[in-house]
């Protein structure tokens, strides 16, 4: 049992336990008191499952029923600072790293679909590639040679399955509302806020802040702010402003 | 018996059948991308790979591999199911999208697997977008690898492991970066290639292609100051043709000799006519060998191996080395006839070597390996200059704006054009074998060879060794000949392990079916009855030929009258024949 849980570690449990049972009574709940957002089971290859799902017995039989397996026996414990679709191509990169090359569906299909999940985390994808996303997994599954290219888009299955809004989030609002997603971000200085002190600018290793030419009432200098074409998205100037000016969009 | 239905329609197959195979029996052509097979050959290639062929079995989970998925009782086969197409879309496109897709500058374009699979699945559009894998470039005098279009079916990996064992080839990288390569990155022409050039042949795209000279020659025609001098090897003739829409098996000699006229050739001859030579000193170097060995002397090399076949003297040479005095001395056909054009007719037409310029027309890329050699050069200059292949001649001639079809039948010119009906069968397993026999036997024994056919050492099918005994007057003399270096392997086993089985003179030719499977010739896709054609064109063409033994060759006899005197004498050996070089150290490299 592994991930954002409050004890991880090795456990044995009888078949049938719940999920809700390991998850809260074992290890202790969620870190910092945050939402259960999904669970992985079976290792690289298994799937995501939700909060719909914690009630689900652990055996064989019903894990795959719930779209995951049983696997490896791991369990990856997420809450919502996770961002699924990064999860999913988290897990895809493994399986591109562990294909041996032999059949062309794991060779280049699980390649293609860490591309495309890719794209999706940087704010790039379309409505299409969701809908080429499923189609391709689906592809992959159906006709890999061994057990590796038959499971390996699991991950990407469960997440569409259970968590398309969020894929639909990436795609298009461009958001990732699990902030994990760098490419997503935008760092925004209020400029009623910022009293215009300039230690942001001094910190950014990027150069990426500037000073403006408003002022606001009551404050003596000029505010500042982000260039998000040149922004690393690092947080180096949140840390540094003691005036709660800048905040991640 | 099995029975099972394929899109409905019942099939009774053998138990062990393949559901691709048991779709062929029903008349359902499923595509295929990595299989190949040479039926009847004893070559197949079946990884399972590609996954193009996936069908859809009811109540199995995935869908299936048809290649590699045996029937059962009772199964239900869907093989165009809407599931199936997608998927089978989905597999050729995720293919093409890491395929440098530059079809009309391949070399195989047209003649690509890949490109007739992509429209007969009626693919407009690549949907995936992304890296390419790429690598190094390399070649050899024979071959050039463009590994950016490999497709991982390993047809090459299989023909160069299992049916050549000459293992140059083998997959490595893993995922995305999987390739078939020489090991440790090694230039294929440091490793244990042989340049037998049958990973070319079998290669469904362009990863693996042939050494093109066609400009090389066509710059020595336009050369006002060369003569430039043609050769055509046996297997050409019979398969030539199907570069222009003709059947397998046509035999198109005449067409053939007025292309090259018509093409710029200053002389139009025939490696048939050398072939004849061949005969007539491996044939004496033969006797030789076996009279003195009846005679008592325990030194002598039995059993004398032909030495016609590049590929395989590049095999020998880099895993016998300890057997070297083993084959014949004589060169091939391709370097005897190079060796007797710069010489003997360079002087006879007042041209000095150099600006003679031989070419060579083979059914071979190792022959352009071959030529390369340099014992087979005085002062640098190559007794065969250029060596194209079937393949390249039918470029050139259509390039040349001209069609087979249309060329009138003329002949070689002369001294060097006559031949007989041994020399043709060169080009077919067991020819060399046959022709040497009809020669052989009759200088040994006086008197003419009671039948002229050695059926026994035929065809392409059945054994992979074929074996017979000749009675050469009261002497029981035993043969053997195979393709396919694999069977070659074995035979020289036996032979270092003492020739238990008492050989007199064994056959071995690289190639599928001998050099009518050659890997210049037009490509086959794996249809063997195409080989077996050329095979049945060669003997037509040798039973029809009014002289069919090389003895009886009216320009051989000539030109051993008037210029080497005998066979194996003095000038001969000076000029027809060769020796062989240790060349294991590209294999030790990679042990």
């Amino acid at each position: 049992m592994a991930g954002q849980i409050n004890n991880v570690g090795l456990i044995e449990v009888p078949m049938g336990i719940t999920l809700r049972e390991i998850i809260y009574e074992i290890g202790g709940g969620i870190k910092g008191g945050r939402q259960f957002k999904a669970v992985q089971t079976g290792g690289p290859s298994g799937g995501c499952l939700t909060a719909k799902h914690l009630d689900t017995a652990i055996d064989y039989d019903s894990l795959v029923a719930a779209g995951s397996m049983m696997g490896s026996g791991g369990m990856v414990v997420m809450d919502e600072t996770s961002c699924m679709p990064a999860i999913a191509k988290f897990y895809l990169e493994f399986t591109c790293e562990e294909s041996c090359g032999k059949c062309s569906p794991c060779r280049i299909g699980n390649k293609r679909l860490c591309e495309m999940l890719e794209k999706i985390t940087d704010g790039r994808g379309t409505m299409e590639d969701l809908q080429e996303l499923r189609n391709l997994a689906a592809v992959i599954k159906d006709t890999a040679l061994c057990g590796l290219g038959q499971t390996s888009p699991n991950p990407v299955l469960s997440t569409l399955d259970n968590f398309w809004d969020e894929y639909v989030e990436h795609v298009v609002d461009k958001k990732c509302r699990a902030g994990v997603c760098k490419k997503l971000m935008r760092y925004e200085i209020d400029r009623e806020k910022c009293i215009g002190c300039g230690k942001c600018a001094k910190g950014c290793p990027a150069e990426a802040i500037t000073r403006t030419d408003y002022t606001a009432p009551g404050h003596k200098l000029a505010s500042m702010v982000i260039d998000s074409e040149k922004c690393l998205k690092c947080g180096a100037c949140i840390g540094g402003c003691k005036f709660g000016a800048i905040s991640v969009k | 018996m099995i029975n099972l239905t394929i899109d409905n329609k019942p099939v009774q197959v053998e138990e062990g059948t393949t559901i691709l195979k048991a779709a062929r029996q029903a008349g359902i052509n499923i595509p295929t991308l990595c299989y190949f097979e040479l039926n009847g050959m004893k070559f197949e290639n079946k990884p399972g790979g590609c996954r193009v062929c996936v069908v859809e079995v009811k109540g199995r989970k995935n869908l299936a591999p048809a290649c590699a998925t045996d029937c059962m009782e009772g199964m239900e086969v869907f093989t165009h199911s809407a599931r199936v197409i997608n998927a089978r879309k989905t597999v050729v496109e995720l293919i093409l999208s890491d395929h440098p897709n530059d079809c009309l500058q391949c070399e195989k374009n047209g003649d690509c697997e890949l490109q007739a699979l992509a429209k007969r699945l009626g693919i407009k559009e690549i949907p995936f977008k992304g890296a390419q894998s790429t690598y190094r470039k390399d070649a050899t005098l024979s071959v050039e690898r463009d590994m950016d279009k490999c497709v991982m079916c390993r047809r090459c990996e299989t023909m160069c492991n299992k049916f050549q064992s000459v293992g140059a080839l083998s997959g490595v990288n893993r995922g995305f970066q999987a390739v078939v390569a020489p090991a440790f990155e090694q230039n294929l022409g440091d490793s244990s290639c042989v340049n037998c050039g049958q990973c070319v042949q079998v290669c469904p795209v362009g990863a693996l292609t042939l050494v093109d000279n066609i400009g090389d020659v066509m710059k020595a025609i336009a050369d006002p100051t060369k003569k430039v001098v043609v050769q055509t090897a046996p297997a050409v003739r019979v398969a030539l043709g199907e570069e222009f829409g003709m059947q397998p098996g046509e035999i198109v000699t005449g067409k053939m000799a007025a292309a090259l006229r018509r093409l710029g050739f200053d002389y139009v001859f025939d490696t048939d006519w050398s072939a004849d030579l061949t005969i007539m000193e491996e044939g004496t170097e033969l006797l030789g060998r076996v009279k003195s060995f009846l005679a008592g002397d325990k030194n002598v090399k039995l059993p004398l191996f032909t030495s016609c076949c590049p590929g395989w003297v590049t095999f020998y040479e880099k895993n016998f080395p300890d057997l070297l005095d083993y084959p014949s001395t004589a060169k091939s056909p391709q370097q005897m006839f190079g060796a007797v054009a710069k010489n003997y007719f360079a002087q006879k037409i007042g041209v000095k070597r150099e600006d003679l310029v031989v070419v060579s027309i083979m059914p071979c890329l190792a022959k352009k390996s071959e030529c390369a050699r340099d014992e087979f050069k005085v002062n640098g200059d190559p007794d065969v200059n250029f060596s194209l292949t079937t393949r390249e001649l039918a470029h050139m001639i259509k390039q040349c704006n001209l069609d087979l079809n249309d060329m009138p039948e003329e002949d070689f010119d002369s001294p060097l054009g006559q031949s007989t009906g041994a020399a043709v069968i060169f080009g077919a397993t067991g020819g060399v074998m046959e022709a040497a026999v009809r020669t052989a036997y009759e200088i040994y024994c006086g008197k003419p060879l009671p039948k002229i056919d050695l059926e026994a050492v035929r065809g392409i099918y059945g054994d992979s060794v074929r074996t017979a005994t000749v009675d050469f007057n009261g002497l029981a003399v035993k043969v053997a000949i195979c393709y396919g270096l694999s069977n070659a392997r074995k035979l020289m086993e036996e032979v270092r392990n003492g020739n238990p089985n008492g050989y007199h003179f064994i056959e071995v030719m690289a190639c599928p079916g001998g050099c009518i499977g050659g890997a210049g010739q037009p490509y086959h896709h794996g249809h063997s009855d195409i080989i077996q054609k050329r095979m049945e064109a060669t003997y037509r063409e040798d039973a029809g030929k009014p002289i069919r033994k090389s003895h009886e060759n009216p320009d051989i006899i000539a030109i051993y009258k008037e210029y080497y005197g005998e066979p194996c004498g003095h000038l001969s050996h000076e000029q027809l024949h060769t020796h062989y070089f240790d060349k294991s150290d590209k294999i030790e490299a990679t042990k």
